[in-house]
């Protein structure tokens, strides 16, 4: 009997320590985070100023402001999203809806999931050599676009497949007993209900796609450049101006980096946080 | 209450029907007729091919793959799995109401509304025409006459197996399959569930699945008792007929003993 209570014991004081440690550990990612942003926000608020939002670069870039970049950032994410969105959704109701089980669905999905594992500098040098030499479009929003689309694609197809995979079978049996085809069934009943799912995991990937530097470094971004006529033009982008007015400034200028480093992720922010918000609201519309 | 136009169709025919998944035959032999405007109620313990022969009725078994149908099936003398036969045309003909409610994801006007606007109807006069009358025959009209643009979900769960029902209905059937409808009501529900059930046979031909013997005894005309007795061989229809005389004199001790609860 008192052995059995002191183990009791001894279970109850592990218990307490388990539960400490790993509350430590997800207190910690909180603080990291408060943490990252807060100083972002303290070293880089001083920076933004209407005329840092809205205007080109001066004095050698240590004046002035960065909108070439914002606007080409926002261009390379508009352009990656019109490439990866179709094919990506497209790709992922085959995979959710028609695939049969078999060896080319095998090696569809071990494609998927090396094309999320490759690193991202390995995209840019492929980009460089498909779309920036083989297809000549030189260094541009278009090169840049569609080699950030190759790495959007992976996590575009899974947030797909995943949330047309969460829409209930019953809801497609209804529609087939009403004589509808499995293409109506999927774009009329299961299409609607899986949005909120895609759209949240799509513009995860878009904006993760928005921060990259590897990928467009070699395949789309200048140094400086005037906003680009045409998809074919160079760009100017966040990330990049980012990185290079961090280390290979003539005159360094942390005023810059540090507020281009806050509309970065700011701009990211406030996407991620309106579509995790759009979802919450049509996830409470739409409950099984 | 608004009544369709009255039919003689709706009637089916089966020859020796089975059903193989792969290399397993799960229903075998299966030979009775179902009468057009009354109830044909299906029972029997659980896996004994209710649901699978059910679902041949609408080629609901074609979209499950590696299934086989054999032998004949015929609506109105013709045979239903005949290749000139469209699955789509047959399911406007044969509704399916299922076992859990299972509404779309819309409003209540847009659910009723699926099936024909499926089918081409675009005018609003006649899709609200239908709506009405099908909401009506599922009895539900005066509950939400006046919250059509309401969401689907918001309504209770028996409430939204009657809008099934219409939904269902919305295509004109000449018959409707039910799958265990009101094994997920409670009894209320289930009670409104049966008073549909008895208005609609009226002019529509209705074959229903349920575990509930008394349910059976209650609502259906013809009651067919269905066995699957060892794994190793396909289940079978044991006995079909006048629902009356089956629960009062069936023929076959098989029936009797699953009637009166001694298995199952």
């Amino acid at each position: 009997m008192k052995a059995s209570t002191a183990r009791v014991k001894r279970a109850r004081a592990i218990e307490s320590v388990a539960k400490t440690i790993t509350g430590l550990a997800a207190f910690l990612v909180v603080g990291l985070v408060l943490f990252v942003i807060g100083y972002i926000v303290y070293r880089g608020a001083g920076s933004i100023s209407w005329e840092f939002l809205t205007q080109p670069p001066r004095k050698n870039m240590t004046a002035g402001g960065i909108w070439p970049a914002i606007w080409g950032t926002m261009l390379l994410t508009f352009w990656t999203a019109a490439f990866s969105l179709p094919i990506g959704v497209m790709a992922g109701i085959y995979l959710a809806e028609y695939a049969p089980r078999g060896t080319f669905t095998r090696v569809v999905r071990l494609s998927i999931a090396n094309m999320a594992g490759v690193p991202s500098i390995v995209y840019g040098l492929f980009g460089l050599s498909l779309f920036v030499l083989t297809f000549g479009f030189g260094r541009s929003v278009i090169a840049g676009a569609l080699t950030l689309a190759c790495l959007t694609l992976p996590v575009i197809i899974t947030s797909t497949e995943e949330a047309l995979r969460q829409v209930p079978k019953d809801l497609r049996q209804a529609s087939l007993a009403l004589g509808a085809s499995r293409l109506r069934t999927i774009v009329r009943v299961v299409l609607p209900a899986a949005a909120p799912g895609i759209v949240t995991g799509s513009i995860l990937g878009l904006s993760r796609a928005a921060g990259e530097t590897a990928p467009i470094l070699v395949t789309a971004v200048a140094f400086y450049a005037p906003i680009p006529s045409t998809v074919f033009g160079e760009t100017m982008a966040l990330p990049y101006h980012l990185y290079i007015m961090a280390t290979q400034a003539v005159k360094p200028a942390p005023h810059i980096v540090w507020g281009t480093a806050l509309v970065l992720v700011a701009g990211v922010g406030i996407i991620n946080v309106a579509a995790a918000t759009w979802r919450s609201r049509q996830r409470s519309k739409i409950r099984w | 209450m608004v009544t369709a136009p009255a039919t003689t169709t709706g009637m089916f025919d089966l020859h020796d029907v089975s059903v193989t998944y792969g290399s397993e035959t799960a229903v075998a032999g299966v030979n009775m007729h179902i009468p057009p405007q009354a109830v044909t109620a299906l029972i029997g313990p659980s896996g004994c091919g209710k649901s699978t022969l059910l679902r041949c009725l609408n080629r609901m078994n074609d979209e499950l793959g590696n299934v086989k149908v054999g032998g004949r099936i015929l609506l109105d003398g013709v045979e239903v799995n005949d290749r000139s036969v469209d699955p789509v045309e047959l399911r406007m003909r044969v509704g399916q109401v299922f076992q859990k409610p299972n509404p779309f994801p819309f409003s209540i006007y847009d659910n009723v509304a699926y099936g024909p606007r499926t089918h081409g109807v675009r005018s609003r006069a006649a899709l609200d025409g239908l709506v009405e009358d099908s909401l009506k025959r599922a009895a539900l009209w005066n509950e939400v006459k006046d919250s059509l643009k309401k969401h689907a979900f918001e309504l209770s769960g028996g409430q939204q197996q009657r809008l099934c029902i219409a939904r269902a209905l919305a295509t004109a059937p000449e018959v409707l399959l039910m799958d265990e409808p009101a094994s997920a009501l409670d009894p209320i529900s289930t009670q409104q569930i049966e008073d549909t059930i008895a208005e609609l046979k009226r002019t529509v031909t209705i074959v229903i699945v349920t575990h509930n013997m008394q349910q059976a005894a209650r609502i259906s005309d013809q009651t067919a008792f269905m066995l699957r007795e060892s794994m190793e061989r396909p289940a079978q229809l044991v006995e079909v007929g006048d629902t009356r005389l089956m629960f009062t004199n069936p023929s076959d001790k098989r029936t009797e003993s699953y009637i009166t609860g001694r298995f199952g």
